[in-house]
């Protein structure tokens, strides 16, 4: 057996020990024990994937799990990426989850359900990438919507009742759509597997080139919408700033990274590896998608003043441009290019894997500030640079990789993704031509927004003064809580520096897709060569740059000055006295401009209300100013279906009154019907 | 192959030290025109220079509450400048940043210069900071499209992002560089840079009106030292920006190897290149008016629409 196989083994272990731990051992030690074997669980699912990436195949047939097909697994170098993210991301959020969990009361993260639940749901994250089979792919599928469902619920019954209902709320919205999804992926998949005879991944790619046109359009559309809802691309996203939010930021990060991320992993595995591509309109619409999800997704990051909420429409926008990336492998592919599919292909997984570390990072983060504080509004927090210094400085740099500007570890991937898109433009074909510009326009818009959006984030929340009495009374959190953090902080950094490391990986995943007629980009130890195009970028090289002329920089003003002390002074007032930290910009001040600039595209909700004085009109005693931007999707899209739906169901109500003739009318009446559908089959 | 990359490295340091030299001579030689063509005499092309060294000897001042983004940010905008000027073929293409000197790279290199401003001016916690700040990351994150837009364009003859590869590309082949597609990305990134420096029509750098500040409003509560790097800073931006129009609008000149002579008569090109183009940016300049903040991103809307044509057009009419 291979280095895989034991470690799939260890991983199934550890999460079925911690389980057991978190169901049956009593307050911190429970805690402890499940978190340790999650980290267990990550640990061996990064040693699974990393073994992958390096070339070691695995298979495995358990007939005996789930008859009367058993459960396939399979591992490639796909796989092994997807998993060793997952692994790369649950070993230190496990870490920070024990601290997380421990003295927080005001979640019910530490409750006996979510730590029995969370080392499954780590479990089950690493494993749908190594499914090999229909079957075992929905059933671990469904067991990661399940355990993420109960563990978004984790709060459910603790907190203010205002926080209840929103955690309900948040949990309805997921488990709906999550479900919806599967049903979706049930239709696609079953289809898929009885015409192609066969429901082993295997028998799915060999019979997958004698379908029909249409047969294997619908498979697409089916499972593309699955996954895409799962990826939380718009307008399939509601759930995503709903459920991440609410759920222990511990789960947020781990659902914001490496669950999202499968929902990529589902669209590539099937479009490009089973189905071995497609017609030009699949790809149009996964590229539209992605460029809808990456704009509008923020665009509403921009706008909330929820710092968990901006991070969950900022997953909306970085899946997007991975799927602007996917799309476009697969326009390109479609069209003859080999070689800049492959590339856009490597650039969406790279971006996926980039996104993981500082998305993680940030959702960890915004939790020990919320753990500190019990604030999510950024609008109250402030000044928590001096009272957080560690959490403001992994923040920091987490947001630098989101701001995707260098030396930041979030530029490298959507570096290779413009550079894909520019060289696309030598695929033959008019498409190509029309659609790629406003693309790169797109990714372009969404990098210059993401940089305002971090800028925000960071400035409101850390610098400046403090807001209000939670936000002044911060406290530094414990050390497991900083570990983690910083194992993660680590991973970003390498990932900033020497990206060359996962160079000979992701063309090895791009391989196993069945892409790439040669590899598409290759690892040095300094940076990332793209061999056809003899582009190189050498972040290291840049971040050394940087810091030399940095320091150059303030050393030389440092020498030239005069007066080497520095003197404190009060801040200008214009002469009105100091100013308080009401005066300071918010959250919602900041975003203030942009909104009116994308205004008819958000839509505010803008309530102005002046009372005056009894004595005369003219006189006000009071404004009162309230402003929403709702999600437009949800209000236009969302909400009338609901409200379809609602009234479809009080109107069925008058079809059972309660007469046994009717009801047995309706079973006679179906009996029939169902007869002469079987009759009129050929 | 040493004495090669010795005088390539050279090279490179001359065209850092140039930007720096020049810089505050280039934002002075603007003042002195826009002086004169008000009819005023003007306080000499050298004045920007004094006032740095007057500033440079003034106690460094920090405001209350302020932490490390704030201290930091002067220097961060001075070397994000200095490494873009480092990266591009200002005088020769045979430097050791051949091949690396990325165009997106160049592009994001500034964006964090931007980025740090602002978080500065978001640290001062007044309400001018915050305000200068969120309207420069208005305009910065609408420049981005167009900006990325016009190096799409601009990299197609090369087939190349790289600025070097550019470069040598336009010297072959100058019909390129008149071409459709040439002409609407110089433009399209022309009121880009006008955007990125703040210059007018997009921000007054001249103003002290609260109403109407973007860049001066972030940087206010900046003194003394801190105050020399952040103009300094500003100026070099300024240079570094139209010799990159210069650079890719007009690339003659610019010395392919790295021989001392040629990079010597290369800066020397490039000095009076970026003086003509500063000199014509402040004649306009006496004529513009500063539009009305929300009024910019119509106006950037309209370059974003140049360099749309000018990526298709160069596949229309190109076939390329």
């Amino acid at each position: 057996m291979s280095v895989i196989g034991h470690a799939t083994e260890a991983a199934v272990a550890s999460a079925a020990a911690g389980a057991l731990c978190g169901a049956a051992l009593p307050g911190r030690p429970r805690v402890v024990a499940s978190g340790v074997c999650t980290a267990a669980t990550g640990a061996a699912g990064l040693a699974a994937g990393t073994a992958a990436l390096r070339g070691a195949r695995w298979s495995a047939f358990l007939p005996g799990v789930l008859p009367p097909t058993g459960v396939h697994l399979a591992v490639d170098a796909l796989s092994g990426l997807f998993m060793a993210v997952a692994g790369g991301v649950i070993l230190p959020v496990a870490v920070y989850g024990i601290g997380y969990a421990a003295g927080h009361t005001g979640h019910g993260a530490a409750s006996r359900t979510a730590q029995a639940v969370l080392p499954l749901f780590a479990l089950t994250l690493l494993l749908v990438p190594a499914a090999a089979s229909v079957c075992s792919f929905l059933l671990l599928w469904e067991l990661m919507a399940l355990t993420s469902l109960l563990l978004v619920l984790a709060g459910h019954r603790s907190g203010p009742p205002a926080a209840r209902a929103a955690v309900r709320a948040a949990g309805l919205w997921y488990g709906v759509m999550t479900q919806l999804g599967f049903l979706l992926l049930l239709a696609g998949t079953a289809l898929f597997a009885a015409r192609a005879g066969g429901e082993t991944f295997t028998a799915l790619r060999d019979g997958a080139h004698h379908l029909p046109s249409a047969v294997r359009g619908t498979v697409f559309v089916l499972t593309a919408a699955a996954f895409a809802a799962k990826a939380g691309a718009v307008p399939l996203h509601p759930w995503l700033p709903r459920a991440h939010p609410e759920a222990p930021s511990h789960v947020s990060a781990l659902m914001s990274t490496a669950m999202v991320n499968l929902g990529i992993y589902g669209l590539v595995r099937t479009g490009f590896d089973l189905l071995d591509g497609g017609p030009r309109w699949w790809w149009l619409g996964v590229l539209a998608t992605g460029a809808l999800s990456a704009a509008y997704g923020i665009l509403q990051a921009a706008m909330a003043s929820d710092l968990k909420r901006l991070l969950a429409y900022s997953t909306s926008e970085n899946l997007g441009l991975a799927l602007i990336g996917v799309g476009a492998a697969g326009l390109f592919a479609d069209a003859g290019g080999g070689a800049p599919a492959a590339l856009a292909l490597a650039a969406a997984l790279l971006h996926l894997v980039n996104h993981a570390a500082f998305k993680s990072l940030l959702f960890c983060a915004a939790g020990s500030v919320l753990r500190a504080t019990g604030l999510r509004d950024l609008d109250r927090m402030g000044g928590l640079r001096s009272r957080m210094p560690v959490t403001a400085g992994f923040f920091a740099l987490a947001a630098l990789g989101a701001a995707a500007l260098p030396p930041g570890n979030g530029f490298l991937g959507e570096w290779l993704l413009l550079q894909s898109l520019i060289h696309g433009l030598a695929v033959p074909g008019l498409v190509t031509a029309l659609v790629l510009p406003p693309a790169v326009a797109v990714i372009a818009l969404s990098a210059g927004l993401a940089a305002a959006v971090f800028v925000k984030a960071l400035g409101v929340a850390f610098f400046a003064r403090p807001r209000g009495r939670r936000a002044a009374e911060a406290r530094e959190s414990p050390p497991a809580v900083l570990a983690g953090m910083g194992l993660l902080a680590a991973l970003c950094a390498a990932l900033a520096l020497v990206p060359g490391v996962l160079g000979d990986g992701l063309s090895a995943a791009v391989a196993a897709t069945g892409l790439a007629d040669g590899p598409p980009l290759t690892g040095g130890p300094l940076g990332v060569r793209l061999d056809r195009l003899a582009t190189t970028l050498s972040p290291l090289w840049a971040a050394c740059a940087l810091t030399a002329c940095l320091i150059t920089a303030a050393a030389l003003a440092r020498l030239l000055a005069r007066r080497r002390r520095r003197g404190n002074a009060r801040l200008w007032d214009c002469g009105g006295g100091a100013p308080t930290a009401r005066m300071a910009y918010t959250a919602t001040s900041f975003a203030e401009p942009l909104q009116r600039v994308f205004d008819r595209v958000l839509a505010p909700e803008q309530d102005v209300r002046v009372t005056a004085a009894p004595e005369s009109a003219y006189l006000v005693e009071r404004v009162r100013f309230r402003r929403r931007v709702p999600d437009r999707f949800e209000h236009r899209l969302y909400r009338p279906l609901l409200e379809a739906v609602t009234a479809l169901g009080h109107a069925s109500r008058r079809l059972a009154t309660g007469s046994v003739h009717l009801y047995l009318g309706y079973g006679f009446c179906g009996l029939v019907a169902l007869l002469l559908v079987l009759a009129a089959r050929p | 192959m040493t004495g090669h990359t010795t005088a390539g490295a050279a090279a490179m340091c001359a065209q850092v030290v140039a930007v720096v030299a020049g810089a505050p001579l280039l934002t002075g030689l603007m003042r002195q025109v826009r002086a004169r063509m008000e009819g005023r005499a003007g306080a000499g092309v050298r004045q920007p220079w004094r006032d740095l060294r007057k500033l440079l000897r003034k106690e460094p001042i920090t405001p209350t509450g302020t932490g490390p983004a704030f201290r930091v940010a002067p220097a961060l905008l001075v070397a994000t400048t200095a490494v873009v000027a480092a990266l591009m073929p200002l005088a020769s293409t045979a430097t050791p940043a051949t091949g690396r000197s990325d165009l997106i790279l160049v592009v994001a290199l500034l964006a964090l210069g931007t980025v740090a401003l602002a978080l500065a001016g978001l640290d001062t916690g007044t309400a001018f900071g915050g305000m200068g700040a969120s309207r420069e990351m208005t305009v910065a994150a609408l420049v981005e499209p167009t900006i990325l837009l016009a190096v799409f364009a601009l990299s197609l003859p090369a087939g190349s992002t790289d600025l070097a590869a550019i470069v040598s590309a336009g010297l072959r082949d100058a019909d390129r560089l008149a071409s459709p597609s040439g002409l609407l990305a110089t433009a399209a990134l022309a009121l880009a840079v006008l955007a990125e420096t703040g210059r007018l029509p997009v921000d007054n750098p001249t103003t002290h009106l609260e109403l109407t500040m973007v860049h001066e409003a972030m940087v206010l509560e900046y003194a003394g030292p801190d105050l020399a790097l952040v103009e300094l800073g500003a100026q070099m931006r300024l240079a570094v920006l139209l010799g990159l129009l210069a650079t890719l609008a007009a690339p003659w000149g610019i010395a392919t190897t790295a021989a001392p002579l040629a990079v010597a008569l290369a800066i020397a090109l490039l000095a009076v290149k970026v003086a003509v183009l500063g000199a014509a940016l402040a004649a306009a300049e006496v004529c513009w008016a500063k539009l009305r903040l929300f009024r910019v991103p119509e106006l950037l809307a309209g370059s974003l629409l140049l360099a749309l044509l000018a990526v298709t057009s160069s596949y229309f009419l190109t076939g390329a």
